[in-house]
């Protein structure tokens, strides 16, 4: 081929000068979810990284799966923008498809050997057409959709995949394994099959090193207890996640593998492979699987309303931010059971090959049912190849297998220099996988502050094209979204229509907007014919914009001239039911957007300059780790806490579940922070105004009588969260009655009343899964389990009854859990609806407190006298969120929580710039929880302190002085001071000044003579819409 | 963009276009993203635009504004299900009111020119800026407002009207004016007299009819 595609020019040429030196300053190792963020965020902030990845793309575990929990996002729309930022930012260097064979050398200087896979095809030359697949005689079963449906021995992991480039299976490639074929590289255009490829070696140096590897799901092979291997249709869970997704081997239909018919009976069994102290199990529970499976559930509601979900399962974690009322809207769904029961697989009926679950339940006894397809809801195990993985690169693992962590800060490995993020610290889900990624940032930045930028690289485009003076040309791209669009809108229907609206001289359709490849096509497009104005018809400007913007300038136009149709939120996933209707909306939203595209305008943006000081709000443990990590990376931080002393909630724990020592380590960083030349600590610290935006804020901090102006360019909230008071249980009343902190606190000071107690009652749950907190306070049952194990060892004789709901002893709290059952505490498990009672009685002349409890076993109420009452009283919100949520504009969460800007792939952002989030602010967290988001927040954080200048938006306001009658309308209403009068040769005028404007528009409203306008939201571009909305009726009127 | 951007030139673009009603949906107040408050601008805005809706004889339940925050998908859904519901018993603007398209058309018209105006007269007389969005609800409720909003914008929007009306070239009695635009006779004349000693109108005192002034006078058909 002639002409190649200029942006992989740029690339080449990008590459090229990487490969001049093998230098880099981190290498990731894993390129899932975590290993991505990681890379985003160390390349942000003026670092050089190199992403390794084992297999033939970037995206993990992510990329399979089909939504994610609790919001269903669909996951692969989230996570694909990513993998375009990294192949297309100027400081990663992705390789995939490629081992670390060998690491040498120490933090600051290490040498790692590589070792890259042959493909079989030149990755420079393919440009991933696919012609080779079509042609390939040799299927094989698909790796990605977990072997459910077949793929070619050449092929691509998957349509999304970052490279975008094809590689061949040498173990089933005929040519490979016989030398008998190579139809490949006759039909290959580009001559890019190398069929005679050798694996490569190269050795890269870096700094430091993060290691994301990620998880193995649990394999229900081996053991086979429940007929994965030999029952057809038993799949796992995330053979399901394959199944229900529009790119699966069922192209998005819920078919069950033996017969591909609707399964309608479906059931789900939990803890495969979690929870389990026998032979090939895992003692600690997964985490995720609950509230992935409660999103199977409602996914599969979706799909077919009749269908009948059954879930067999333990204990119901739901113990993360909104997951409590993710399993409520799950269980509420009609034909959901969710039955309580150790479960084990009967038989396979062989005419239909039903399978047949036996369980039990307090009322029916045991039972068997048949069900038309069952669902393994398997666990993490960790990554493949563990033990071998930990040499190389000289790491100790746990006992469970997973990295061996400091409890204190998750994210350090026993290397120096070698740090992790992801589920290699052990089970968790995305969000946790994104916040550690950012803190694995903060602390190679720590590392390697003092090399930042010399490495790094600028990004380049293409000249922008002037337009002027054009007509507009206008390029439509509708969008599939895998089956999220194409299953409800008729998009090829929408794609004619586009075609013929006025002034569009391009219409076009993808399966997926946002791919690399259909990027680039844009790109080529936007070239070839000349476009000048861009609709991409798809989801949310939210997400997307920014991408499709930058494929705006990758074409050589300017990005504003981009325009977006959301079908997907504001019409397909609406309108799921009427599919009709909803190709008329899309059609509708189209039209607008052309409308409006036609007169867009081409802006220009803007550098502010960043203030390099963060002020940090909360002085526990998750703000302390946050402001000495910042430091510690050359910036000057302001800690502002609100009580006397530093220390937060932590001054009240004493030990961790694990058995660390939280005094010493609290009193060590509170010396290491208030040592810090760089961290200004107040206390007694009261913020009265804030002002100003990222990059560029003003607090007034009010210290006693003091009033004081700070200048920072971040924020972090780290104002943790306080203990609820309970009204219930004798509170208050019994100086018996107390919560676990005050349990935890006597324990410590070694209380005789505690020391000499014969029985002590537990009763978790209290002030919240109720309705004034619908939500679980997540720390609770393992706080609990770590008083009764304290107590146990102190006096093993101590009668000990925990009374709880769902025992969430998450991750490896289980084993903890396991080990207070082994020590003889009583559990009880009692209903919301059927509380504990407790009463102030004498038995025997000695003052007790009688507990009655419902035992569900027994199936009678059971009374427990004891000597000590201990309530897991609820977390709730700190009473300043509302304050600092005014003050900074941030929202809170339906709880009282601050709520982030992204559950899943931003969770410690706000949507608001420049201001982030951690600890208990957040939500409820374990120490060492908190102290990984908060290097996260801080990682995060340096993506903007590390930067000089930031860029503002070209959408703002602008006055026409000719028309302007000077009536001060918009200097009122604009509360940040961007408007005012200046002089003029016609007088006094309005003028904004475009540092200050945020681009609200407020002005441009209140203006009587239509002089302030607001760029790429003006008069004009908005009045073609509505008319473009309602065109009919206005052609009567 | 922030709601505080929505024009009431939009509101009156989208009735004109024959929209049956329109909603706005806003930040909560006390929520809101930008630092400027917008949403209780906005706030005054729709009460503002109500008045006139009513004025002009329009249901001013056809025009709505709710706040939804972000994290708000089910309220969003039940609220958009409601509105759309109300609309559908509102039924067809201007006919279900008793309107005629043509009157429609001239009321729509004489709310868009006076809109200038009404920003002026808002910025220094009406609606606020006021701190809390009771304090928008309870003025734009209040006698006062009722009293400003006769004072200094009803009178102009009915000339206004009754000018796009004579405008359209047609020779009209008062009593004509006055039925085809649905407002009082008395007040038609009042109107149509003032008009005339400012030159904004011609009584043809042969035909009695009135007309602008550059209509020259002839027989009607």
């Amino acid at each position: 081929m002639e002409e190649q595609p200029r942006e992989k020019e740029e690339i080449e040429q990008l590459s090229g000068s990487f490969a001049e030196s093998n230098t880099g300053d981190v290498m990731v190792v894993g390129g899932g979810i975590s290993g991505i963020q990681a890379a985003l965020d160390l390349a942000e902030t003026g670092l050089k990284v190199y992403l390794v990845e084992k297999s033939p793309a970037i995206g993990g575990k992510m990329a399979q799966l089909d939504k994610t929990f609790p919001t269903n996002d669909c996951s692969m729309c989230i996570e694909s923008p990513k993998f375009i930022e990294c192949s297309r930012h100027p400081n990663i260097k992705i390789l995939t498809y490629t081992e670390v064979e060998r690491v040498e050398g120490q933090a600051g200087e290490f040498r790692v050997a590589l070792l890259k896979k042959p493909r079989y095809v030149e990755a420079d030359k393919c440009t991933g057409c696919g012609v080779c697949m079509e042609y390939c005689p040799i299927s094989v079963e698909d790796e990605y959709n977990q072997d459910l449906s077949f793929n070619k021995a050449i092929h691509i992991y998957f349509s999304q995949a970052v490279p975008l480039v094809t590689y061949i299976d040498p173990e089933k490639c005929s040519f490979l394994q016989h030398e008998k074929c190579s139809i490949c590289a006759g039909v290959c255009k580009n001559d890019a099959i190398d069929l005679y490829q050798k694996p490569e070696r190269l050795e890269i140096e870096v700094g430091a090193i993060v290691l994301s590897p990620g998880y193995e799901a649990f394999d229900p092979r081996p053991r086979d207890d429940y007929g994965y291997a030999t029952m057809e249709n038993v799949v796992t869970s995330l053979d399901f996640e394959r199944i229900l997704c529009a790119t699966g081997p069922y192209a998005g239909e819920i078919e069950r593998p033996s017969d591909k018919q609707h399964p309608h009976k479906i059931a789900w069994i939990q803890c495969v492979g979690s929870r389990q102290v026998i032979e090939g199990g895992n003692s600690y529970c997964s985490a995720v699987c609950c509230a992935y499976t409660q999103k199977q559930v409602i996914l599969t509601k979706d799909h077919d309303a009749e269908a009948e979900c059954t879930i067999f399962h333990n204990d119901i974690r739901a113990f993360g931010k909104d997951f409590e009322r993710f399993y409520q809207r799950a269980e509420k769904l009609d034909g959901v059971r969710f039955i309580r029961s150790y479960v084990s697989i009967g038989k396979e009926i062989p005419e239909t090959k039903n399978v047949t679950i036996r369980y039990s339940t307090y009322e029916d006894g045991v039972k068997e049912e048949e069900f038309d397809l069952v669902v393994l809801s398997v666990g993490l195990n960790p990554p493949g190849e563990v033990k071998e993985l930990a040499g190389k690169f000289g790491i100790e693992l746990g006992p469970q297998g997973f990295c061996k962590t400091n409890p204190f800060n998750p994210i350090e490995t026993s290397r120096p220099g070698v740090f992790i993020s992801g589920a290699f610290q052990g089970p968790i889900d995305i969000p946790e996988s994104v916040m550690t990624a950012s803190g694995a940032e903060a602390l190679c930045g720590q590392l390697l502050a003092y090399q930042r930028g010399d490495l790094a690289m600028a990004r380049e485009y293409p000249a922008e094209r002037s337009v002027a003076g054009e007509q507009p040309r206008i390029g439509v791209f509708v969008c599939h979204c895998g089956a999220n669009i194409g299953r409800v809108v008729n998009v090829p229907s929408v794609v004619e229509y586009a075609s013929g609206l006025k002034n569009v001289v391009h219409a076009s359709e993808a399966l997926f907007a946002c791919s690399t490849d259909n990027a680039r096509k844009i790109a080529d497009t936007i070239r070839e014919k000349g476009l000048n104005r861009v609709v991409v018809a798809a989801c949310t400007p939210r997400t997307h914009e920014p991408l499709f913007r930058d494929t705006l300038r990758e074409g050589g136009i300017n990005p504003y001239f981009y325009e977006m149709a959301n079908i997907r939120e504001h019409c397909s996933w609406v309108h799921s039911r009427e599919k009709d209707v909803a190709t008329q909306k899309a059609k509708d939203l189209v039209r607008m957007s052309v409308a409006r595209a036609a007169r867009l305008e081409p802006l220009q943006e803007f550098q502010l300059p960043v203030d390099k000081r963060a002020l940090v709000i909360g002085g526990g443990v998750a703000g302390m780790t946050g402001a000495l990590n910042l430091a510690n990376q050359g910036f000057e931080v302001f800690l502002l806490e609100k009580d006397r002393e530093l220390g937060g909630m932590a001054r009240r724990i004493h030990y961790t579940l694990e058995g660390m020592d939280v005094q010493t380590y609290l009193n060590d960083l509170m010396g290491k922070v208030y040592r810090h030349p760089s961290i200004h600590v107040t206390t007694d610290a009261h913020i009265t105004d804030v002002s100003g935006y990222v990059g560029n804020f003003t607090t007034m901090v009010k210290n006693g009588w003091l009033s004081r102006e700070v200048h920072h360019g971040v924020a972090v909230i780290a104002t943790g969260a306080e203990e609820y008071k309970p009204a219930e249980y004798l509170y208050g009343e019994s100086d018996s009655v107390m919560t676990s902190l005050e349990l935890e606190e006597k324990i410590a000071a070694g209380d005789e009343k505690v020391g000499s107690a014969e029985s002590l009652v537990m009763i978790q749950c209290v002030g919240c899964r109720n309705e004034d907190r619908n939500y679980c306070s997540r720390i609770c049952c393992s706080h609990s389990i770590k008083n009764a194990l304290k107590l146990k060892e102190k006096n093993p004789e101590m009668d000990i009854h925990v009374l709880f709901r769902d025992m969430r002893t998450y991750g490896f709290k289980e084993d903890y859990y396991r080990e207070a059952a082994n020590r003889g505490v009583r559990f009880i498990r009692y209903e919301a609806d059927d509380k504990p009672q407790v009463k102030a009685v004498k038995e025997g002349g000695k003052p007790v407190l009688r507990v009655t409890v419902t035992d569900p076993v027994l199936g009678k109420k059971l009374e427990i006298d004891a000597d000590l009452l201990s309530l897991a009283a609820a977390v709730i919100p700190s009473a300043t969120n509302g304050e600092i949520s005014r003050f900074f504009k941030l929202p809170l969460n339906p709880d009282g929580f601050f709520q982030e800007a992204h559950v899943k792939l931003r969770p410690v952002d706000f949507a608001a710039d420049g201001v982030f989030l951690c600890g208990m602010a957040h939500y409820p967290k374990h120490l060492s929880e908190a102290i990984s988001q908060a290097y996260g927040a801080a990682g995060r954080a340096v993506t903007v302190l590390s930067k000089d200048s930031i860029t503002a938006s070209g959408a703002i306001s602008e006055v026409n002085e000719k028309d302007c009658v000077s009536c001060g309308g918009c200097i009122k209403v604009c509360k940040y001071g961007a408007v005012e009068f200046h002089e003029t040769p016609i007088g006094k005028k309005a003028m904004v000044n475009p540092v200050l404007c945020k681009g609200d528009g407020l002005c441009v409203r209140k203006c009587p003579a239509q002089a302030i306008s607001l760029k790429h939201f003006t008069d004009q571009e908005i009045f073609s819409q509505i008319d473009e909305a309602i065109p009919a009726l206005a052609k009567v009127l | 963009m922030c709601t505080g951007r929505v024009d009431p030139a939009f509101i009156v673009r989208a009735f004109t276009n024959g929209a049956d009603g329109v909603y706005i949906g806003g930040c909560w107040p006390g929520e809101c993203h930008y630092t400027t408050e917008g949403n209780y601008h906005t706030l005054g805005t729709v009460l503002l635009m109500k008045k006139l809706l009513k004025y002009i004889g329009l249901n001013p339940e056809r025009l709505r504004v709710e706040w939804v925050g972000a994290s708000e998908g089910i309220r969003f859904a039940e609220v958009m299900n409601d509105v759309s519901g109300k609309i559908k018993e509102l039924g067809p603007l201007g006919k279900s009111e008793g309107i005629d398209d043509k009157a429609l058309k001239f009321k729509l018209e004489a709310v868009r020119n006076l809109l200038p105006y009404i920003k002026l007269v808002e910025k220094e007389r009406l609606g606020g800026p006021f701190a809390t969005a009771e304090e928008y609800n309870r003025f734009f409720a209040s006698d006062d407002a009722e009293r400003l909003f006769r004072e200094l914008v009803s009178d102009k929007l009915a000339v206004s009207q009754i000018m796009l009306l004579l405008g359209e070239g047609e020779r009209l009695t008062s009593g004509e004016i006055a039925r085809i635009l649905g407002l009082g006779p008395s007040d038609v004349t009042r109107y149509l007299n003032s008009s005339a000693r400012q030159g904004l109108v011609r009584f043809d005192e042969k035909q009695n009819v009135f007309l602008p002034p550059g209509v020259k006078e002839q027989a009607r058909a």
